[in-house]
């Protein structure tokens, strides 16, 4: 039975890795669970310089799901190298760097931090055009052909020798026309979705809970738009797909498979129970073991339609 | 050593308290075994759906090989919580905080609480006897609320009780009493957990008095264990403009009040 996944170059033993920013940069997890056993672990959001993110509270639960408006706040990408990319590179799993333009968000930005990972022993860049939390950059890009476009050719200059992935928004109309975007510009693949903008009050104090107000919805409430974007958007391109949206378990990461991703990420779930990773690579095994499939990659985009 | 564990553990006891407030008692051997004052458990309340993230609650009481822990019915998580029985398994992370009470040997002790901030401090009060000669100040809104009188009699050499109303005991704040106390002999440390307002106090008389305090802080959670950066607090920088958090389930969630920003 073969679970491995080649994903834009990317070698992974299993179509299972952790998705940006529900799993920091994989200290908290390796308590629970053996990092190695992962397809790839994607990094929390870098910028060139540390940047803060926003006040509390920052997290709340809501129906089958959560928000978040953490503000991307991460300790800047020197003290990634010095800090946790040593202690990352002692597992024998790829490490993909989530990144973003900081707090100026220009295209200069996005760019200066993707001239410094290409220089990095990691296996794959994600540029993060889709956070609905920050003031400036993201979603000033990344909801339109256009805007994804010119900031991922921007990337594609300078990060000469790793993939490049773009991470997508769901906050659009169209899914398949930022995809295109990416796709154009040399993306060597595309993630989808980051979370919905949405709002939750508390009616009690007749003001919302998050102290921006909005953040971004995750959890099993936004699996099936994101299973939707996922078919909608690998159908739009020929760049392979990272899905992910509220995937909890080995059936959420095979109905995303089925419906076209080649590899998925796992948030939320990463935040209820550390071990829901590992589970989930038994239960895709479990999937392949009772239905006689030899190889993973045969139901990628396996689904039938009415 | 494993430092933190994800365990089903199955409830052994469980005592309604006064309305709305419960204490459990939970098999857990790892953690008790480990488990240091001030840390908490992170509870899945429902493997069904019903709610999503789990639910932090401290730690009450380490017995053994079980540990207890006391939580208010707030919300629905903690309502499915409540009417867990005895034998029920649930899913627990724990021990997890880093920043924990300083246990070790005093002449002198205050211990702080307000409402359910009382509970996170019996256990650092059981682990100073014998250690230090401690004073565990209560307060409550009104003598419905008056929660484990009897237990910290039993554990620190004088216990003061006030009321916001005077219906039990001392009338007003508990910081109030303790104030008065200072003035005849500072303790040499204080330990607080409680509501936002007493624990600005605290930490406002600690910075004037220059007396060491340690407090125990609160804030929505992620994860529990620092890979969601949810549960930030700011913290002191020389530059007072600047503005850097630590986070509650990492760094905490005992903090040295002269370095949170309250």
């Amino acid at each position: 039975m073969r679970t491995e996944i080649d994903f834009c170059g990317i070698k992974m033993k299993n179509p299972v890795t952790v998705a940006s920013g529900t799993f920091g940069y994989g200290r908290g997890h390796s308590e629970f669970i053996d990092l190695s056993k992962l397809g790839a672990i994607i990094t929390k959001g870098t910028s060139l310089n540390p940047k803060t993110g926003n006040k509390p509270p920052r997290v709340c639960e809501t129906d089958s799901g959560m928000m978040n408006c953490i503000g991307l706040e991460n300790p800047g990408v020197d003290y990634f190298i010095n800090e946790d990319l040593p202690w990352l590179k002692q597992f024998n799993t790829p490490i993909i760097v989530n990144c973003f333009g900081g707090v100026e968000g220009t295209i200069e930005a996005y760019v200066e931090i993707c001239r410094v990972l290409n220089t990095l022993p990691i296996d794959g860049v994600e540029i993060n055009l889709s956070c609905p939390n920050v003031k400036a950059g993201c979603l000033a890009f990344g909801t339109t052909y256009e805007g994804v476009k010119e900031i991922t050719t921007a990337c594609r200059k300078v990060l000469t020798n790793k993939p490049l992935i773009v991470k997508l928004t769901p906050n659009v109309t169209d899914i398949t026309l930022p995809a295109k975007g990416a796709e154009d510009a040399g993306a060597d693949g595309i993630s989808l979705i980051n979370t919905l903008t949405a709002m939750k009050i508390d009616i009690e104090k007749r003001k919302p809970i998050l102290s921006i107000n909005t953040g971004g919805l995750s959890g099993p409430a936004i699996k099936p738009v994101a299973v939707r974007m996922v078919y909608q958007a690998s159908h739009a391109v020929k760049i392979p797909v990272m899905g992910l949206g509220g995937i909890m378990n080995g059936d959420d990461v095979i109905e995303f498979m089925l419906a076209g991703a080649k590899c998925i990420s796992m948030g939320s779930a990463n935040l209820v129970d550390p071990e829901s990773s590992i589970k989930a690579i038994a239960g895709v095994e479990d999937y392949l073991r009772r239905h006689n499939i030899d190889d993973i990659n045969s139901i990628i985009g396996a689904v039938e339609m009415n | 050593m494993a430092s933190k564990y994800k365990l089903d553990c199955e409830i052994l006891d469980t005592t309604k308290i006064i309305d709305g407030i419960y204490k459990f008692k939970i098999k857990a051997p790892e953690i008790a075994k480990i488990a240091k004052a001030g840390q908490f458990l992170e509870i899945q309340v429902s493997s069904t759906g019903e709610t999503f993230l789990r639910r932090p609650i401290s730690i009450y009481n380490i017995d053994k090989e079980a540990v207890e822990f006391i939580f208010q019915v707030k919300g629905k998580g903690t309502e499915i919580l409540s009417h867990k029985k005895v034998g029920d398994i649930i899913n627990v992370l724990g021990p997890l905080g880093n920043g924990t009470f300083t246990v070790k040997e005093y002449k002198k002790v205050a211990i702080i609480g307000g409402g359910i901030g009382t509970y996170p401090l019996y256990e650092l009060a059981k682990e100073l006897q014998g250690k230090a000669e401690t004073t565990m100040y209560m307060g409550f809104r009104n003598k419905g609320l008056v929660t484990l009188e009897k237990e910290f009699e039993e554990v620190t050499s004088r216990v003061v009780i006030t009321t916001d109303d005077g219906s039990y005991k001392e009338k007003g704040f508990a910081i109030n009493v303790l104030k008065e106390d200072c003035k005849t002999e500072k303790p040499d440390i204080i330990f607080a957990c409680g509501p936002l307002p007493m624990l600005k106090a605290v930490q406002e008389f600690a910075k004037s008095e220059n007396i060491p305090c340690e407090m125990s802080l609160e804030e929505r959670m992620g994860c529990g264990i620092g890979a969601c950066v949810g549960c930030n607090v700011r913290i002191v920088t020389e530059n007072p403009d600047e503005v850097k958090y630590n986070y509650v389930c990492k760094d905490g969630p005992v903090f040295d009040s002269t370095k949170v920003i309250i």
